[in-house]
């Protein structure tokens, strides 16, 4: 019985996904450029934001270094678009294969010797930091200086995933969708339980069978390849692609925000997440600068982090969740919803 | 430190102010090579002696974040920026009253230890059981909080503090190195020293080593683990004030130079092997000297990079570093 | 009489202490089997060198003619032979029917089999009425069963089992007893390492005892309780029934 509770339950699911989206479809083709653009980055961070709540949320490795992958893919699609004409169709593919594989070489090295936890965050950091220094001087990539794609002339190429700004946002929304969709669909293959497992109790997980060294090396890489994709359309959303922007703490820090704020290992968290969290960071930096005060955005994401994780560990979605199950049962006399059943 | 400050100009476009020390030192160091024809010898002597002084005052740098994790198992995501606060109490008080360098030192001890005495009290003790990645997000949080708090009080734009210090320099022998920085590794050091010797024979040392070595145990035979950890928390801030106030005079203060410290003290601890205290005086040496080769034999956009990729190498051979603590 | 397990000669030193010294001993299929002995006579240990979680010093283990040296825990658990834990470690944020699903992705990848195996597994050890539950809402005995249940979704040969009846009330343990009969029924084999002696009589065909790392005396539980080195292990010198 209970088997058909969770099919209802996951219909549902799916058409509340679906209306969702529906309503941020209407939302870019309907609103002002300024809200168009500012929702193609919330859009695209969900994405990303997905991407590591995978590696954490679900598979329970910490990165910290995520503006690698991101950076990755960006210079991917940057490089082969604008030095050899190549499609950037092609340059997402490339830098999701170069950015997995780092991923998996970065897993690999850490976890051969079984150094995970504090020890691998740290090392996401520092390969990111290096990658950054490294390309900063790297003068066929732009080095400082960085790389501009052409002026968007507004028409739509898809086959150059070229056009205007409501264009990308409809781009993203379509990434958004895939990422929330795709972890949705992982988590229910045996791949989510086998992961989930691991980030529970690794040594447990093994003695029950799951190769969690290759499953790690897995989740990262898949983590690390998605990461990139959000970040090949971020260049061309940008326009530009700098070093320091692209590859720098403060891309890792946006891509781990939203999972963190709206529920991590939740497939609606980051979309959650960042809704709640980049526009009132564009909003405190743009007061910040009427007001000739650096920092404001800063402050905000600093106290939103520690307030979040004081207050709602869990993230807002579940808390949501919660809420709307509590006012629910409270009215139907439902017999008390189960902590796994709301996620 | 010459790319370091290289990198952080270009990221602020300022572009302002690349005064400094050290391109001046080595520029006269290697003009007096010159002069004594023993070219090499003499040039690679003040390299690798310029790096040991700055990686005396990385290793305190590391010391500050290296006891916090021995001790508390947390990682200060926020350390740079106490090393970013200590640079200003450093520049505003020797601009202010005109203090030698050493009395700014001892006000951003001061300063710091009730900072961090008191930031454990409110925030961190909340966290310190929480599982890694919360605790990671809260100093992430801290981190961006303070660098805000800087960016709002003193602005994005480098203030230089170069000082009459700032470009006297000492010779001993083929020696000739900036006082400056000369000053700031011999107070380091003495530092080190005697935070070693506090740690090893005083009775607060010895409860504070208990408590590292076994929380629970140190629960059980009376100590008061709250209170320790709330001047483990400040030590560790301590240094870092203090480590930031006697590179004042080396470096521009500047809110931007935060990461680059907490990434750098990240790289220091884990080269040395986070947790041990042997392993960041050795892990600031190795990170000090290294840096100071590659500026020579390499591109400063090198410099910036190696202790990078000597972490990565290390990572590889010795994954828990030179002196690594086993993870709980 | 067909054996399962053979274990040869298996020492592990940590250090200067030999904690299990040279212990040979066989299992024979569908049959339980218990290791008993007091505090610290390397039980654990000898538990764990069968489950690949520590690797011997010497000697060797062989699982169905096959050497399992240096294989780790995961492929020992894909062999057949599974295990649990003594401090019993549910995956904390799964309920407990997806706790009992993650063995069975040792041999399958399909979600609804592996769902009904956990089912079958649940069943087994009277779990499944609480298959929606968290593992905190579980007793202490639950949490016990459903490492057994864990377990038994491997679909294993051989079953080891640590202490799994430490910490329960009598009457919990009774139907533990039960439960492990009605598994060696069905043709599996069951290693069980206790400490409580009075239980591992009622459901053990033979008892290996071991004492200060050796093998002191190997037989039906019957005879070895008569014998008078295990008696002196476990009560100390002198005495005598």
């Amino acid at each position: 019985m209970s088997e058909k509770f969770n099919k209802a339950a996951e219909t549902k699911r799916w058409i509340a996904g679906a209306i969702v989206f529906v309503i941020l479809g209407l939302v870019g083709a309907l609103s002002n450029s300024y809200i168009v653009s500012l929702m193609t980055i919330v859009l695209l961070f969900t994405f990303m934001g997905q991407s590591w709540n995978l590696m954490l949320g679900i598979g329970g490795q910490l990165s910290i270094g995520h503006a690698l992958f991101v950076g990755l893919g960006a210079y991917s699609v940057g490089v082969l678009y604008l030095k050899y004409g190549i499609s950037p169709w092609i340059g997402l593919l490339a830098g999701m294969v170069i950015a997995g594989s780092v991923g998996a070489v970065l897993a690999w090295l850490s976890f051969r010797f079984e150094v995970h936890g504090i020890y691998f965050a740290l090392l996401t950091i520092a390969a990111a930091e290096f990658a950054r220094i490294m390309f900063s001087g790297w003068e066929f990539v732009g080095a400082m200086q960085g790389l501009f794609f052409p002026a968007p002339t507004g028409e739509v190429d898809i086959s150059m995933l070229r056009g205007g700004a409501r264009f990308y946002y409809f781009v993203a929304l379509a990434l958004a969708a895939i990422g929330i969709a795709g972890t949705e669909l992982i988590s229910r293959s045996y791949l989510g339980y086998v992961w989930r497992a691991m980030r529970d109790d690794d040594e447990a997980a093994r003695a029950l069978g799951v190769r969690t060294f290759r499953h790690k090396i897995l989740v990262i890489s898949i983590s690390a390849a998605s990461a990139a994709a959000g970040g090949g359309i971020l260049a061309l959303v940008q326009g530009a692609i700098f070093p320091d922007s692209i590859m720098g703490m403060g891309i890792s820090v946006d891509v781990l925000i939203g999972p963190v704020v709206g529920g991590l290992g939740t497939a609606f968290g980051p979309l959650v997440g960042s809704l709640a969290a980049i526009p009132l960071n564009h909003l405190m930096g743009a007061l910040g600068d009427s007001l000739g005060i650096p920092g404001l955005n800063n402050i905000a994401y600093g106290v939103i982090l520690i307030s979040v994780v004081w207050f709602l560990p869990d993230g807002i979605w579940p808390a949501v969740v919660r809420g709307y199950a509590a006012i629910k049962g409270s009215l139907f006399a439902r017999p008390l919803k189960l902590r796994k059943a709301e996620e | 430190m010459l790319s370091r400050r290289r990198a952080y100009v270009c990221r602020n476009a300022a572009g302002a102010s690349q005064s400094p020390s050290e391109r001046v030192s080595i520029e006269i160091s290697i003009f007096t090579c010159f002069i004594q024809g023993s070219l090499m010898l003499s040039l690679w002597l003040n390299v690798v002696a310029s790096g040991i002084l700055m990686g005396l005052v990385y290793g305190l740098v590391a010391l500050g974040l290296t006891i916090i994790f021995g001790v508390m198992r947390v990682v200060n995501f926020a350390h740079g920026e106490m090393v970013v606060f200590g640079v200003y109490i450093g520049y505003w008080s020797v601009r202010m009253w005109e203090v030698p360098i050493i009395a700014a030192a001892a006000l951003a001890a001061a300063v710091m230890f009730v900072f961090g005495y008191f930031l454990e009290k409110l925030i961190v003790k909340r966290f310190v059981n929480s599982p890694h990645h919360y605790q990671f997000i809260v100093f992430i949080g801290l981190s961006l909080l303070f660098s805000g708090i800087l960016l709002v009080a003193f602005g994005p734009d480098p203030r230089p503090t170069a000082s009459q210090l700032s470009f006297r320099t000492v010779s001993i022998g083929i020696l000739t190195l900036d006082l400056a920085r000369l000053q700031a590794a011999g107070v380091a050091g003495l530092l080190i020293v005697m935070l070693g010797a506090y740690l090893k024979y005083s009775s607060f040392g010895r409860s504070l080593r208990a408590a590292a070595n076994n929380r629970l145990g140190g629960l059980i035979v009376g100590l008061i683990i709250p209170r320790i950890y709330a001047i483990t928390f400040g030590i560790g801030a301590a240094c870092a004030g203090v480590a930031g106030a006697l590179i004042s005079p080396l470096f521009d203060a500047q809110p931007y130079l935060a990461m680059d410290f907490t990434l750098l003290a990240f790289v220091t601890v884990i080269v040395g092997g986070l947790g041990s205290f042997g392993g960041a005086l050795l892990g600031g040496l190795t990170i000090g000297v290294a840096e100071a080769v590659a500026a020579l034999m390499f591109s400063p956009s090198m410099k910036t990079a190696l202790p990078y990729a000597l972490l990565i190498i290390i990572l590889i051979f010795r994954p828990r570093g030179f002196f690594g603590v086993r993870e709980v | 009489m067909t054996t399962l397990l053979d274990v040869k000669n298996l020492t592990r030193s940590f250090g200067g202490l030999v904690a299990v010294n040279d212990v040979s001993f066989a299992l024979a299929k569908g049959q339980i089997t218990a290791l008993i002995g007091p505090n610290g006579a390397g039980k654990t240990t000898c538990f764990n060198l069968v489950a690949g979680a520590l690797k011997p010093t010497s000697g060797q283990v062989f699982f169905q003619g096959q050497s399992i040296e240096g294989a780790p825990p995961e492929n020992v658990c894909r062999m057949g032979i599974a295990r649990t834990f003594q401090i019993v470690r549910p995956m904390r944020d799964m309920s407990v029917l997806e706790n009992a699903m993650v063995g069975a992705f040792s041999w399958t990848r399909n979600v609804s089999e592996a769902r009904s195996t956990a089912y079958e597994s649940l069943e087994s050890v009277g779990l499944v009425g609480k298959a929606n539950a968290r593992t905190d809402q579980l007793t202490m005995s639950d949490r016990k069963m459903l490492e057994v249940a864990k377990a038994l979704s491997t679909r294993p040969k051989l079953l080891l089992l640590d202490e799994v009846m430490a910490g329960l009330r009598p009457t919990e343990a009774v139907s533990v007893v039960q439960v492990l009969r009605k598994l060696a029924e069905s043709g599996l084999t069951i290693l069980l390492v206790e400490h409580v002696m009075r239980i591992v009589m009622e459901v053990a065909s033979t008892v290996v005892v071991l004492h200060h790392g050796a093998k002191i005396a190997e037989g039906c539980p019957k005879d070895v309780v008569a014998d008078p080195q295990v008696l002196e292990s476990y009560l100390g010198a002198g005495f005598h029934a």
